[in-house]
């Protein structure tokens, strides 16, 4: 570790986040526009006077949205861009163990795919850079997306960052910093992504649906990396007894 | 093994399910001796609490033997006789390490389902009480999968009847914190518990024991005001005579110094508010019935105590907060840190302090556990807690 004093300050504040509140590009307020007015038809259509409501009300909201050109949705469902049209997602988490174990499991780049779900593949090439693969997202041809990316910071015990080099299909950048958390309570490990989501906020949007946004990859992530640090193993009730179909029938 | 299952919204039935096996070296198998329906299984039968599958075997508060361990398992060994808290904790995460067995990190694998629903950080995993805790098999059945068996089995050694020492599983201590909760000044607080169910009674014998000066204890059901004016309460039938006014009287205009609400989330009681609460609740706007969580905001002395052991689901409209504000109330709830409270009550038990099996109204086989649902619910013949037998 550099000079104690070294650690705080600036590096803890987060990166530049002038979030827009995700202004929508053209193609997209269409598309906003065409579903706002197909779910406004559907439930005044509807028989049910729940499903009117609903459907009305989800409807009126996506016009107004097309209509207004910015999407307060992204927003609320914190999809955060920054003026350059990039996505940003952060999450943290305290562990109970040193900074300098935890960083040396992430600085080993090949281990990722162990910690990030959603990464294929890592390959260290040299000593600052690797070749990512990761499955594609949906809406995106091909079976996987890679790219090569370069450390651009490398603190040991500290933090550890990279960015996609020029010519990715997905441009990227991200760090993971390890920093002492008060008390005895271990390392807050804190990870900020930024990245360019194949169909803008739209494209953020349908994958947060389909549950393939990268906010909650990284919650997930960062949950699964806890537990194996803390207990070595994954609570699970895979496989347990249950009266479900297949298993039983009645006494 | 027979166990009973969750069919679907008022539904459950006993069926015949494969039995558990070890699924992580830290597991444990324990072959059920005694299991007891809890009052918060109601707000699964009837499908206020979310996220139950059909299927699911039910229950929380039971113990045994154990039979099988895992090859990680270090402090349990096959023969034991165990009871488990009805909470899942992992023993190493901070929440654990600082006593917060209720607040585990890690024992919800699915953390993410609560944290979407509750809007919160998740709590821990608990046996049989739905997905949004983790989805564990519960313990109405003949055996058992127990997870963090090192840190979830407590071995009773004595020769404690289990009648005596089951309820350390969950009722004896949820009532036992909601009154610590109070931080009670011996001989002088008075403290109201609304609710005279089995939280209820444990939390009034448990204010005794801390040195309550007097215990004031609210519901509608005559057995069970009989069952807390033997343990010396006052009582007040809020069907008779008006809650508040009676408190009041009761402590010459103070209000009571603490106010248990060992209700929770389906309150009865009447006025508008209450009615506009069912009202909600029917069209789903909203969870909770908040009935006995108003009454305790509006009757607790100034400077007292509002402690919420009973389950609260969702969010909450129409809460008197301007009273609380007003009157500098502290607010205490939570799951029990039940791991906490195991050794300390066993010892209170084996001094011949309290007799929990007291609470005790009907005992019967593992199959006639459908039925005694309802009783229970109903209230119907005197019921008050019940005790199942899997091998009856």
């Amino acid at each position: 570790m550099s000079a104690g004093d070294a650690r705080g300050g600036a590096r803890v504040t987060p990166p530049e986040r002038r979030s827009t509140g995700a202004a929508m590009p053209t193609a997209e307020r269409g598309l906003f526009g065409v579903m706002g007015v197909f779910l406004l038809t559907a439930g005044l259509r509807s028989g049910s006077s729940f499903q009117k409501l609903l459907l009305g009300s989800l409807g009126a909201g996506l016009t107004a949205l097309a209509l207004k050109g910015q999407s307060p949705v992204a927003t609320a469902l914190k999809i955060r861009q920054n003026t350059d049209g990039e996505t940003l997602v952060g999450d943290a988490v305290t562990i109970g163990k040193g900074a300098d174990e935890l960083y040396a499991v992430w600085r080993k780049l090949e281990n990722l795919p162990g910690l990030m779900k959603h990464l294929e593949r890592v390959e260290v090439l040299d000593e600052r850079r690797s070749r990512w693969t990761v499955k594609a997202p949906a809406g995106y041809s091909g079976g996987e997306v890679s790219w090569e990316a370069e450390l651009t910071a490398d603190e040991p015990g500290q933090r550890i960052a990279w960015r996609s080099l020029p010519g990715a299909q997905i441009e990227n950048s991200g760090e993971v910093l390890f920093r002492a958390a008060p008390g005895d309570r271990g390392t807050e490990v804190v990870v900020r992504l930024t990245y360019r989501p194949p169909g803008g906020s739209a494209g953020a949007l349908l994958a947060r649906m389909l549950g393939q946004e990268p906010s909650q990859q990284l919650r997930d992530d960062l949950m699964r990396f806890k537990r194996e640090q803390e207990l070595g193993y994954h609570p699970t009730t895979e496989g347990q007894s249950s009266g479900r179909a297949g298993q039983g029938g009645k006494a | 093994m027979k166990a009973i299952v969750w069919q679907g919204t008022n539904h459950v039935g006993v069926e015949t399910v494969p039995d558990p096996a070890l699924l992580l070296p830290t597991d444990a198998i324990v072959r059920v001796t005694s299991t007891a329906i809890c009052g918060s299984d109601l707000h699964l039968l009837d499908g206020y609490i979310p996220s139950m599958e059909k299927g699911d075997i039910l229950g929380h508060e039971f113990m045994g033997e154990v039979v099988e361990v895992g090859a990680d398992v270090k402090k349990v060994r096959p023969g034991e006789r165990v009871i488990m808290p009805f909470n899942l904790a992992c023993g190493v995460c901070d929440p654990c390490r600082r006593g917060l067995f209720s607040a585990c990190d890690n024992s919800n694998p699915n953390h993410r389902m609560a944290e979407a629903l509750y809007g919160a950080t998740s709590a821990s995993g608990l046996f049989g009480y739905s997905h949004l805790f983790g989805g564990y098999a519960g313990g109405q059945a003949q055996f058992v999968r127990v997870p963090f068996a090192d840190v979830s089995c407590f071995a009773i050694e004595s020769d404690l009847r289990d009648d005596q020492v089951l309820f350390l599983t969950d009722i004896f201590p949820t009532g036992y914190q909601a009154a610590e909760n109070c931080a009670i000044v011996p001989g002088r607080d008075v403290v109201a518990v609304f609710g005279a169910g089995p939280v209820g009674q444990f939390a009034l014998r448990s204010a005794q024991m801390l040195g309550a000066a007097s215990v004031i204890v609210v519901d509608r059901v005559p057995e069970r005001l009989r069952l807390a004016e033997a343990a010396g309460a006052r009582t007040v039938n809020y069907e008779q005579t008006d809650v508040l006014e009676a408190l009041r009287e009761a402590t010459g205009g103070r209000g009571p110094d603490h106010v248990i609400d060992a209700v929770g989330l389906e309150a009865h009681g009447h006025g508008p508010g209450a009615l506009l609460d069912t009202a909600e609740q029917k069209l789903r706007l909203s969870f909770d019935r908040i009935t006995a969580l108003r009454w305790a905001i509006l009757s607790c002395a100034k400077g007292g105590t509002v402690s919420m052991p009973g389950v609260y689901g969702g969010l909450v409209d129409k809460l008197p907060l301007g009273a609380a504000f007003s009157k500098g109330l502290t607010l205490k709830m939570g799951q029990t840190h039940t791991h906490r409270y195991v050794r300390p009550l066993l010892q209170r038990i084996q001094g011949g302090e309290i007799d929990p099996s007291f609470v005790i109204t009907h005992r019967a086989a593992l199959s006639k556990g459908p039925e005694l649902y309802k009783t229970f619910r109903e209230k119907h013949d005197g019921c008050i807690k019940v005790v199942l037998d899997p091998w009856a």
